[in-house]
């Protein structure tokens, strides 16, 4: 990618990203969870979302939402994601980059959960 | 905490819980003064004196779900320790302003760290907060908003490729700021 000098590059950018989007309509399929408390950021949950943000962008995959939650009291799991798919949300435990990245592309986009690395189900 | 930046993202996730809808970050490094200032100032539900007292008591939290809140017992540990400090205003429902500072030399100084991640993080997590992020080295100055960002992009800031744009042209700002190219 070209290296942007300012915003305006930023608004050329926008023109580019309006052709790249697949239209969403109604509502988003896929909602993704991680938790961003004091240990989910110590435990690294910042480099798991980016990771995520990375691999939806190389996948071309926009109908997601990302939402971030605190704690939710599983602090010895974190950085902890969760995704919300076909009605069920599944929640992966100590998730490194790497496995970011693999949850995207199996579970988010494909629905292929990972059931080694589940820690809960609701 | 590795880096400064990620103490920095808590103290944020910390405002958006109390309901912050404009937050304001100011880092301010200083060589003259030998001082490394990080500011954040939110509107969010603010404190009162009571909770602003215990507010650095490790076994003092708000959330319902543990018994410790260690975040910015962590940041005080670390800035004291860097002949620095943590100072908190605050009043019910008029938000809150945390500034933190360091002696810019001193050895143990935790490096700033990914100043870009830590905003690209907010702003997809929270795409309807203001976010104004201000950085000031010696006399230079860099300044950006997520208003600014909003009126050029026009639609949601919230696509992971619009994202990784703002990541790169915010990590290029810095680096010039630090006189790299």
């Amino acid at each position: 990618m070209d290296k942007i000098k300012s915003i305006e590059d930023l608004r050329k950018l926008r023109e580019q990203a309006k052709a790249f989007l697949r239209t969403r309509q109604g509502e988003v399929k896929v909602k993704i969870y991680i938790s961003m408390g004091t240990v989910g950021i110590a435990a690294g949950s910042r480099d798991v979302l980016l990771a995520i943000l990375d691999e939806l962008q190389k996948r071309n995959f926009t109908d997601v939402q990302i939402i971030e939650r605190g704690s939710m009291g599983l602090d010895v799991e974190e950085p902890v994601v969760g995704v919300d798919r076909d009605g069920v949300v599944v929640y992966y435990g100590h998730v490194a980059p790497e496995m970011a990245r693999q949850i995207v592309a199996s579970h988010v986009i494909n629905g292929q959960i990972i059931s080694d690395w589940v820690i809960a189900k609701e | 905490m590795k880096e400064l930046s990620l103490n920095i993202l808590d103290i944020i996730e910390n405002s958006l819980k109390a309901k912050a809808k404009n937050i304001e970050l100011t880092i301010i490094e200083d060589d003259s003064k030998d001082l490394l200032l990080i500011e954040v100032k939110d509107d969010g539900v603010g404190m009162d004196e009571t909770l602003l007292k215990e507010v650095f008591d490790p076994f003092m939290t708000t959330s319902k779900n543990k018994k410790v809140g260690l975040g910015l017992p962590l940041l005080k540990l670390e800035a004291e320790s860097c002949d620095g400090g943590v100072f908190i205003e605050s009043k019910k429902g008029l938000g809150m302003i945390v500034k933190v500072c360091f002696k810019k030399s001193h050895i143990d100084v935790p490096p700033l760290g990914d100043l870009p991640a830590t905003i690209v993080s907010i702003i997809a997590t929270h795409p309807e907060v203001n976010l104004k992020f201000k950085h000031v080295v010696n006399n230079k100055t860099f300044e950006i908003s997520t208003e600014d960002l909003r009126k050029t992009c026009e639609e949601s800031l919230c696509t992971p490729f619009l994202l990784s744009s703002i990541k790169t042209f915010l990590e290029e700002k810095i680096k010039e700021l630090h006189g790299g190219v």
